[in-house]
This record gives C-alpha cells, sequence and structure tokens, in this order.
C-alpha cells in the first residue's frame, strides 16, 4: 500500500519501486543483489512494463528473486535460465524477457546456453552478477574467481595451471554476433548504479526493437564469502576485480 | 496439407513423420529439437512443413539440456509444446522433466527408444521401460506414458498425450521405438482443429493488474511446504491411476497362456498367437496402452483363467517386474525377450510358448 501523507513542507524524493514485493530479502549485508534487484524493479516501473515482463530466476543466491520480483516469473534449472528465456521469448514474442543469472550458473554449467542463447541474437536481457564465488553454497571457486583467490575449495589460492584462468564471458558473448549491446557495470557508488539503471532501459528498449541480446554483467561483491565487511568488501572489489573486468561497454549500437 | 473433400485423410507414411504432422495438426505450438537417430526425421519433417505453419514455433537446440528447458519456458508461458528424442537424448533431458513433473507443466515428450546402456546402438529397443515408467529423473515422480503399436497409434497417442498432459498438467510421454519410428503404415490423419487450444491461468503470460504475478518454480524450500507438494503430487498420480488406464486384450477368452507386451513386441505377440493357435495351443495377449498407469487390475483379472503368463520386451525383463506385482506369485510369469537392437521373431517367442504351456502345477 503506498502511503500518500505527505507533511507540509516536504516532498517525496526516494521510494520503493511498487514492482518490488514487500518480502523482506534474504540476501546479506553489503550484498550487491538488493541493489541490482530494486533497479531491475524501477526501470520495469518508469517503463510501465510490469505486465509485459516475464523474469527468469537462476540456481544461486538469487534463486528466490521472484519472491521479490512482482512480475510473472520462472525459475529454472541450473545454468539454463536462457535456454528458459529462449522458450518463454520465443512463445511471447510481444513480452519483454530477462533472465537473472550468476556466474556459476551463466559461466560455468550453463556455458554452452550462454553461448548460444546470445549466437542465436534472442531479444531477450541477460543480467549476469559476477562476484566471483559460488554464495549460495557457501563459497566455493566460481568460473569467475581471481587467481589466488582463496575460497572453500580453492583453499590455497586459485592457481592458473590446475584451475585454470578466470574466464571473461561477457568479452567472449560480446564477439558473436548475435549480441546487440554487451557492457560491464557495477553497483558499488551511486554513481555506477545510475550508469547500470541506464543500460538496463536502454536494454528493454532494444529489446522492443528486437535487436538481438542485451548482455549486463554487473561485477558485485560477496562480502559473506569474501569474510569481509562490506566496506572492506567493495575496496576489494575496485582493487582486484575492476583491473580484471574492466567497467564500461564491449559492445554498444553506434 | 490437402484438402480430402470430406474423405478420411489416409496416407502412407513413416511412423516419425506421421508423429510430426499429427503434433501439427493437434495445434502444438512450439516444438525444440535436436538431432538423434532414429527420431530425426521428425525436427526435419517440422522444419520442412515449418513455413505452412508461421505460428508455430520450430527450433533446433543446441543439446537436448537446453532443448528440455526450452520446452519448460515454453509451456510455462502457457504454449502446447513437444519435443522429442531417442534414448540417450531423453537420459539428458531427466533434470528437465523433473523440473516440469515438480511445477507441473505439461509437455508431450517422445522417447522412440534405440538399444542401449551407453551410446549403444541405432536399432529399436524397449530398455527404457524403468526409465519411462518408474521415475528417471530424481525425486517422486510420474509421468503418463503411452506406448504406440503402429503407425496410426503415433498419431493418435500425440493427441491423447497432449489431452492427458494439459488435462493433469503433467508431462506425457509417449515410448516408441526406433522399428515404430522408421516403419512405413497406412495411417489415417485427423483433422486440425480438432484439440482445443490450452488456456491456462497459471502460465506466465505477464502480470494483468488484477491478478497476482504467476510463478513457475520446483523449489519449496520448508521440508513442510515440499512434503505437501509431494502428497498433492501422488494423490494427482492416484487420480490418473483410477481414471486413465488403457489396455487391449486379445484371444484372451479362452487363453491357456497370456503373452503381455506393449509397442512393437505386441505386434510381434499377435503373430506368435496365430502361429500357436494353429498348432493347437491357447494363447492371447495383454498388451498395455498406458504403461504408467499400469494395467494391474486388467492382468490380475486373467489370473484364475490362464495357466500361466509370457512377458516379452525388447530388453532384459524391465515390465514383467508390474506383471509379477500384478500376479502376485498367483501363477508362474515367465520372460522372454532380446537386447541391444534386436528384435524377437514369432517362431522364438512360439519356442517359449512351447517349453511353458500345459507343464505340470508344481506341488
Amino acid at each position: 500500500m503506498e502511503n500518500t501523507f505527505i507533511p507540509v513542507g516536504m516532498e517525496v524524493v526516494y521510494k520503493k519501486p511498487q514492482t518490488l514485493t514487500d518480502t523482506p530479502m534474504h540476501y546479506c549485508p553489503g550484498c550487491g543483489h538488493g541493489v541490482i534487484h530494486k533497479i531491475l524493479m524501477e526501470v520495469i516501473d518508469e517503463m510501465g512494463i510490469q505486465s509485459e515482463t516475464i523474469g527468469v530466476a537462476p540456481v544461486g543466491c538469487s534463486v528466490f528473486a521472484y519472491d521479490y520480483m512482482n512480475v510473472d516469473m520462472q525459475e529454472a534449472a541450473h545454468g539454463r535460465a536462457s535456454a528458459v528465456a529462449t522458450g518463454v521469448k520465443r512463445v511471447r514474442p510481444d513480452k519483454f524477457v530477462y533472465s537473472y543469472q550468476g556466474d556459476g550458473d551463466l559461466a560455468a554449467i550453463g556455458t554452452g546456453e550462454t553461448i548460444h542463447t546470445v549466437n542465436r541474437g534472442e531479444n531477450i536481457l541477460m543480467l549476469f552478477v559476477n562476484n566471483g564465488i559460488y554464495g549460495m553454497t557457501g563459497g566455493q571457486m566460481a568460473p569467475t574467481s581471481l587467481l589466488g583467490m582463496k575460497t572453500s575449495t580453492s583453499p590455497f589460492g586459485r592457481e592458473a595451471s590446475t584451475m585454470g584462468y578466470p574466464l571473461k564471458i561477457t568479452e567472449l558473448v560480446a564477439q558473436l554476433p548475435g549480441a546487440y549491446y554487451v557492457t560491464r557495470q557495477s553497483v558499488h557508488t551511486t554513481a555506477n548504479v545510475r550508469k547500470l539503471k541506464k543500460a538496463i532501459e536502454a536494454s528493454f528498449r532494444y529489446q522492443k526493437e528486437k535487436k538481438g541480446t542485451c548482455f549486463i554483467e554487473v561485477v558485485s561483491n560477496c562480502p559473506s564469502g569474501w569474510k569481509m565487511t562490506p566496506i572492506e568488501a567493495n575496496e576489494w572489489l575496485e582493487k582486484n576485480m575492476f583491473p580484471y573486468y574492466p567497467l564500461g561497454d564491449l559492445k554498444a549500437p553506434k | 496439407m490437402g484438402n480430402t473433400n470430406g474423405n478420411p485423410d489416409v496416407r502412407l507414411m513413416k511412423g516419425n513423420e506421421a508423429l510430426a504432422e499429427a503434433a501439427l495438426r493437434a495445434g502444438m505450438k512450439a516444438y525444440f529439437g535436436y538431432p538423434i537417430t532414429p527420431q530425426s526425421e521428425v525436427l526435419e519433417y517440422l522444419t520442412a512443413h515449418g513455413p505452412e505453419h508461421p505460428e508455430v514455433v520450430i527450433l533446433q537446440a543446441e543439446s537436448e539440456v537446453a532443448a528440455i528447458n526450452m520446452i519448460y519456458g515454453a509451456s510455462g508461458a502457457g504454449a502446447r509444446v513437444m519435443i522429442t528424442s531417442s534414448s540417450p537424448g531423453i537420459s539428458l533431458m531427466m533434470e528437465g522433466i523433473s523440473y516440469m513433473a515438480s511445477a507441473q507443466l505439461p509437455a508431450l515428450i517422445v522417447n522412440v527408444q534405440r538399444g542401449g546402456p551407453g551410446l549403444g546402438t541405432i536399432q529399436p529397443s524397449q530398455g527404457d521401460y524403468f526409465q519411462a515408467v518408474k521415475g528417471g529423473g530424481h525425486g517422486d515422480y510420474r509421468l503418463i506414458v503411452l506406448a504406440p503399436a503402429s503407425v496410426q497409434e503415433m498419431v493418435d497417442h500425440v493427441f491423447e498425450g497432449f489431452r492427458l498432459s494439459e488435462k493433469y498438467r503433467n508431462p506425457a510421454m509417449i515410448l516408441a521405438d526406433g522399428a515404430l519410428g522408421q516403419m512405413m503404415e497406412k495411417v489415417v490423419l485427423p483433422p486440425a482443429g480438432s484439440l482445443a487450444p490450452p488456456d491456462f491461468a497459471w502460465a506466465t503470460s505477464g502480470k494483468s493488474s488484477t491478478r497476482d504475478r504467476n510463478v513457475v518454480t520446483s523449489l519449496f524450500i520448508q521440508p513442510e511446504r515440499m512434503e505437501q507438494i509431494n502428497l498433492a503430487l501422488q494423490a494427482k498420480y492416484r487420480t490418473i491411476e483410477e481414471a486413465e488406464v488403457r489396455c487391449e486384450s486379445i484371444g484372451m477368452d479362452d487363453a491357456d497362456v497370456a503373452l503381455v507386451a506393449f509397442g512393437l513386441t505386441s505386434r510381434i505377440c499377435q503373430k506368435t498367437m496365430e502361429l500357436a493357435r494353429a498348432k493347437g495351443i491357447k494363447v492371447g495377449l495383454i498388451r498395455p496402452i498406458t504403461l504408467f498407469p499400469f494395467p494391474y487390475t486388467v492382468v490380475r483379472s486373467y489370473v484364475d483363467r490362464v495357466e500361466a503368463f509370457l512377458t516379452v520386451e525388447m530388453n532384459a525383463g524391465q515390465m514383467v517386474e508390474d506383471v509379477r506385482l500384478a500376479v502376485e506369485g498367483n501363477r508362474p510369469v515367465h520372460f522372454t525377450g532380446r537386447m541391444g537392437g534386436m528384435i524377437p521373431t514369432p517362431e522364438e517367442i512360439l519356442a517359449k510358448v512351447e517349453t511353458i504351456v500345459h507343464q505340470p502345477a508344481k506341488a
């Protein structure tokens, strides 16, 4: 219910998007998911497309995304969100369809689906949250974990000769002709949140124009998995993640 | 397809192609597939005839894993969907099928079986009975399983499969085999439009302002809730067992030996019946058409009327376990079968019949 009482001399400068439910989020303090959910729902509110949007949630920390996002949603098997989104979009071509996936989901078990969904140029938005760790299962190594990064399954640090290199899947998908707009963003500062919002708005606009796949990576944090305070985690993000995963557009329409 | 001027639309067709044409006539809205022998003609037929049906989504996926998840998405969005494959491909789909059973999504899944295990062979088999009927994927779930025995039933079961899966919000499977997929027979094709399109209030069609959001999920993290979901699923399966058993009995009125066989082997057993009766051996045939629900009651009804049962399958003996459950030890239940893509002959089945008929009852 919207609170319409505004004291004299005051004005509303902030409110929760109505497309975000009132369900308390289960995310850890300092986690980026809550902010990303909110921005995504805010765009859907402002574009007035709540009734025309269908979301697909992954397996991972955001597995309960449909509890927070007040749009029709489907929960996908681990890694298969973009295949599920393909199925939805193909039979509902006039709806806005997005998948919301983490790094394990999109860049490990679902790599095949990711590449082929983008290669077909499915008219969907793939929102990829990369925090370099499996958060939901308790902090295991992800395909995007940095070299030297200690996780519960790389306790001595990720080492390239046996565990391979952190996968730059966004660079990979940017090569594909089906990708129309590929960008890497973050939500660790207000300015970056605003940039992400613009990228999501652009993606839904392109989807309406049936331009091809829009792919947004959000380089985010995991204070619990990284065993840091939220402030430390954001500092670590800037110092370690951004040099390897630089922010900005990888492919953008001219 | 062609105008038949009110006459029945009779064709000579391959099983796989007849099934594909039937799906188009049954109002299928989306098909996602991946090539695998011996069922690739389904995808080939649909892509060739796609331009005549611009309203139907036909897509070759990058894998069976992707294809079954596309089916999940399209079914969840309210479309009538079909997917086809053969044994190894069906194994790859098992995770998705379990998810669909849990999320209660209707879909028609077709397994044109080949010999296994492993990569096996491309010749016909019935080796996936356990997988189709007893689960296959993880968790307590059931598919509605139909077993065609002719090209005509490859057509008829498409309509029946869509109807049952939508009625019960449950995936249905046609369990065929490579011979039924590849052989050509006369077939009468039903007219298009005879099956009403589905209209699912639960589908993710876009949340209007007048309803709550629809969520398609198989995740119920609280065990108390998950148990309730399981109880509801089990209640549904019991309803299906009550209402949807289909079985054919041939020559059972005076039979001393009951052959029990489904699909292709039931056709071979009919020839065995003829050969046996020419020799004065009274042989009948019980042909389960639904494998889940299994016709336990029908099989049991013959316990006091026959000397023995002989189950014939193209596997090492899978359905025979259900026949034994039905007979409950009251009569001998024998088995004969071939494996690995080999098809039993009527004569070798007859030889087995001759070893069991008129044997003195054990003391």
